[in-house]
């Protein structure tokens, strides 16, 4: 099934965001995962041989109902990826930020909060 | 139905005219204090009854609805409240932070993203809402700009994304299993026998208890919530993890799925677990404000034993507490922080005899420790007394003996912090400490008239009534979720 | 930053119109075909990026300055909130209805078409070109020394 894929992908993500040290490679791997979670939702919709969801005067909605494809998840992998755009922009931001503080990208040396 | 929008509308064109306003203008004070003390009168006009309001004119099976019930209209006001307090104390509190109308513009923001979560109808707005509250969050934590604050809140960042995207995974599998985003059409067509729904209730589960800080996911929270401006650590440990968290897993569990689908008693383990942890946590700090954190994890472990009892009593036991945590740890981060701003230091093995210096916030140190820790007639008092008789009388006596035990402990924390920064030898370096201005002491005496009176709630009869049995009536109701049968 | 050598600067010169303009035409047919506001406020973004890529920091400075392009986001935002709030003011309109479509209902497939929608679309253009720019800007001139002194 192409939706295994997608997990695949998300969990690929998810892996490094858990193991990898550096900063940059972790934001790398939270975007992948919010474009795994994004593929899945535009694969929801897909319908091979799918016509556009637009309801001329003359058309039975029923065979439209049938042969078109989402438009639903399309608008929301649109604002899926607006959010996405966001967070990413804030985690650069924060991660230079990081680097001027700490003088590296290395998660193991960015340790001053314990307990 | 017409004021629904408004909660999200009001705080979102505050946040944009702040953030256009001269950064130290007289006038930024003003703007947000208005406008969060006009949005906390409007919350107790909010109706009663069950209401439904369509945004765009869309029924439900369409566009997004927006709705009200005693139970999310309960978690609004106590929202608007603890924000109104909040901003009340930024007023003196920021005065040492430069840029203040960004402050604000990032507070109303993130009340803009917890008001929407609250009232919406429809899971990808709570989505959109969730990360406009969480991202504001962000950004709150490292307000101050050290090197670990940013760190806090670039771990809080990680986690915090992590879970959204568990949620959104999620909300794109309900979406394919019933073709509905909306919360009251999705819910009478899911089929909680179907192998896909045991996944969508493990992504939410693992995303909603990652917000909330429920045990294993516990370890972002103490760092980002001390890590934060005071007023800043009271939203976020008061309401944003009652909002984000705990309220929208009372409604993802016993509206959504059905409580006999839900893992409720893993839930009600975890926050036995999560009780312990924290406050074992929270006896070994020296950070004062970090040890409040700590308390936090603890206290939002008690709430998970009343939701995980899944009995009725257990459940006005959970929003008890859940308003009387919201109430007391306010007051807590609140005298903390203005233990910080007079004295400039947070390390309680450094502080000592700010019992004379300080009476005001001595005052609400004192009561709001006694509130968590339990002592009657404070609110903690009556809301761990719910949580115990509805374990008694669901037959978990062992939850009810290790709820009681670790009630015990947490009220340890009290004479803690008095030996240690209240009474004593005053230090050398602390002679010239000051009491905090007044607009930082007002907020926290009202808040300690909240810590004495929220028992009332319980105690009262027609408060009992119309606050607490109707909105348990509402999660008692199963997994028919909000109006939609019953509103024209 | 001083830019890039003179090919560069020369063929930025050059196509820096037609890129704004074709931003501008996704933002305003964006109710009628693929596209819309955010679509073609990121190719709007993308023509000033590309100057600040090509000529540095002054040049860019002189297209559209930081504080300006905050203003105008700020703006984009608050220009949707109140189309929002039109029809919330209005009786028997709920938040975020489609207000102009009442009065000014065109006809199908025309740029005056969709009520409000293209009205929305503008804004949210503005609103993304402009906040891109300025995240572009405020990451590429962040300036270390004025961070606050660690304690």
């Amino acid at each position: 099934m192409i939706y295994t894929l997608c997990i695949i992908l998300f969990l690929l993500g998810l892996y490094g965001v858990l193991v990898k040290r550096n900063i940059i490679k972790i934001i790398i791997s939270l975007a992948m995962m919010n474009n795994a979670v994004n593929l899945f939702l535009i694969l929801l919709a897909y319908r091979s041989n799918g016509v556009a969801p637009i309801l001329d005067p003359g058309m039975d909605p029923s065979i439209l109902l049938e042969t078109s494809v989402d438009p639903l998840p399309q608008a929301l992998v649109l604002t899926s990826v607006v959010i996405g755009l966001g967070v990413t922009a804030l985690m650069v931001a924060l991660a230079i930020r990081l680097y001027h503080a700490y003088g590296t990208f290395d998660i193991t040396k960015i340790r001053k909060l314990k307990g | 139905m017409g004021l629904l929008p408004a909660f999200v509308a009001i705080p979102l064109l505050t946040a944009l005219v702040l953030n256009i306003v001269e950064q130290k203008s007289w006038y930024t004070h003003i703007l947000a204090l208005s406008s969060s003390i006009f949005l906390a009168v409007l919350s107790f006009f909010t109706p009663q009854t069950h209401g439904i309001y369509y945004v765009g004119g869309f029924g439900p099976h369409i566009g997004i609805n927006m709705m009200i019930d005693p139970l999310n209209r309960l978690i609004l006001i106590v929202v608007q409240v603890i924000v109104m307090l909040a901003c009340w104390y930024s007023v003196g509190y920021m005065e040492h932070y430069t840029s203040k109308s960004r402050f604000y513009a990032f507070v109303f923001l993130m009340l803009a993203g917890m008001n929407g979560i609250i009232l919406t109808a429809d899971f990808f707005n709570f989505y959109v809402f969730m990360e406009i509250a969480t991202l504001a969050s962000y950004v709150l934590v490292s307000y101050g700009g050290r090197s670990y604050e940013l760190e806090a809140s670039f771990k809080y960042m990680i986690l915090g994304s992590i879970s959204s995207l568990f949620m959104l995974l999620g909300i794109a599998l309900i979406y394919s299993q019933t073709a509905a985003l909306n919360m009251m059409v999705a819910a009478e067509r899911i089929d909680p026998a179907h192998p896909v729904t045991f996944l969508i209730i493990v992504l939410f589960l693992a995303g909603l208890g990652l917000k909330s800080a429920i045990f294993p996911f516990h370890s972002w929270l103490p760092d980002a919530h001390s890590s934060a401006p005071a007023p800043i650590s009271a939203i976020l440990s008061g309401v944003l993890i009652k909002a984000v968290g705990i309220y929208v897993m009372l409604r993802f569990v016993f509206n959504f799925i059905g409580s006999e689908n839900a893992p409720l008693t893993m839930l009600a383990w975890l926050g036995v677990i999560g009780a312990f942890v924290g406050v074992v946590l929270a006896l070994g700090q020296k950070d004062l404000k970090r040890l409040l954190a700590c308390s936090s994890v603890s206290q939002v472990g008690y709430i998970f034993i009343g939701i995980g009892l899944g009995t009725p009593l257990g459940l006005a036991g959970a929003l008890l507490h859940l308003i009387s945590h919201s109430a007391s740890k306010s007051l807590l981060f609140f005298s903390a922080g203005s233990i910080e701003y007079s004295a400039n230091e947070r390390n309680i093995t450094l502080l000592g005899g700010l019992k004379k210096l300080m009476p005001w916030t001595h005052l609400g140190n004192f009561i709001g420790f006694s509130a968590i820790g339990g002592i009657p007639p404070l609110s903690g008092f009556w809301s761990k007394l719910l949580i115990l008789l509805a374990c008694v009388s669901a037959g978990q006596w062992l939850i009810g003996l290790l709820a009681a035990l670790f009630a015990i402990m947490t009220l340890s924390l009290l004479p803690k912090i008095e030996k240690n920064v209240f009474t004593g030898d005053i230090p050398e370096h602390l002679k010239k400490t000051k009491e905090s201005p007044s607009s930082m002491i007002i907020p926290m005496i009202v808040l300690s008239f909240f810590c004495l009176g929220i028992g009332l709630i319980y105690l009262v009869p027609s408060w009992n009534q119309n606050i607490l049995t109707s909105a348990v009536e509402v999660l008692m109701d199963g997994r028919w979720l909000g109006a939609i049968n019953n509103v024209p | 930053m001083s830019g890039m050598t003179g090919i560069v600067k020369t063929v930025a010169e050059w196509i820096k119109g037609f890129i704004l303009f074709y931003g501008v035409y996704i933002v305003l047919q964006g109710h009628l075909t693929p596209g819309g506001g955010f679509a073609g406020g990121v190719i709007i973004a993308c023509s000033f990026i590309m100057m600040e890529l090509a000529f540095g920091k002054q040049r860019a400075e002189k297209e559209l300055s930081e504080h300006g392009s905050h203003l105008l986001d700020e703006f984009g935002a608050i220009a949707i909130l109140l189309l929002g709030l039109w029809g919330y003011f209005l009786p028997q309109m709920p938040f975020f209805s489609n207000v102009l479509l009442e009065y000014w209902p065109g006809s199908p497939f025309h740029i005056i078409s969709a009520g409000s929608i293209p009205l929305i679309n503008l804004a949210i253009g503005i609103k993304v070109g402009t906040g891109l720019y300025t995240i572009f800007v405020s990451l590429a001139e962040y300036k270390p020394e004025l961070q606050e002194k660690e304690e």
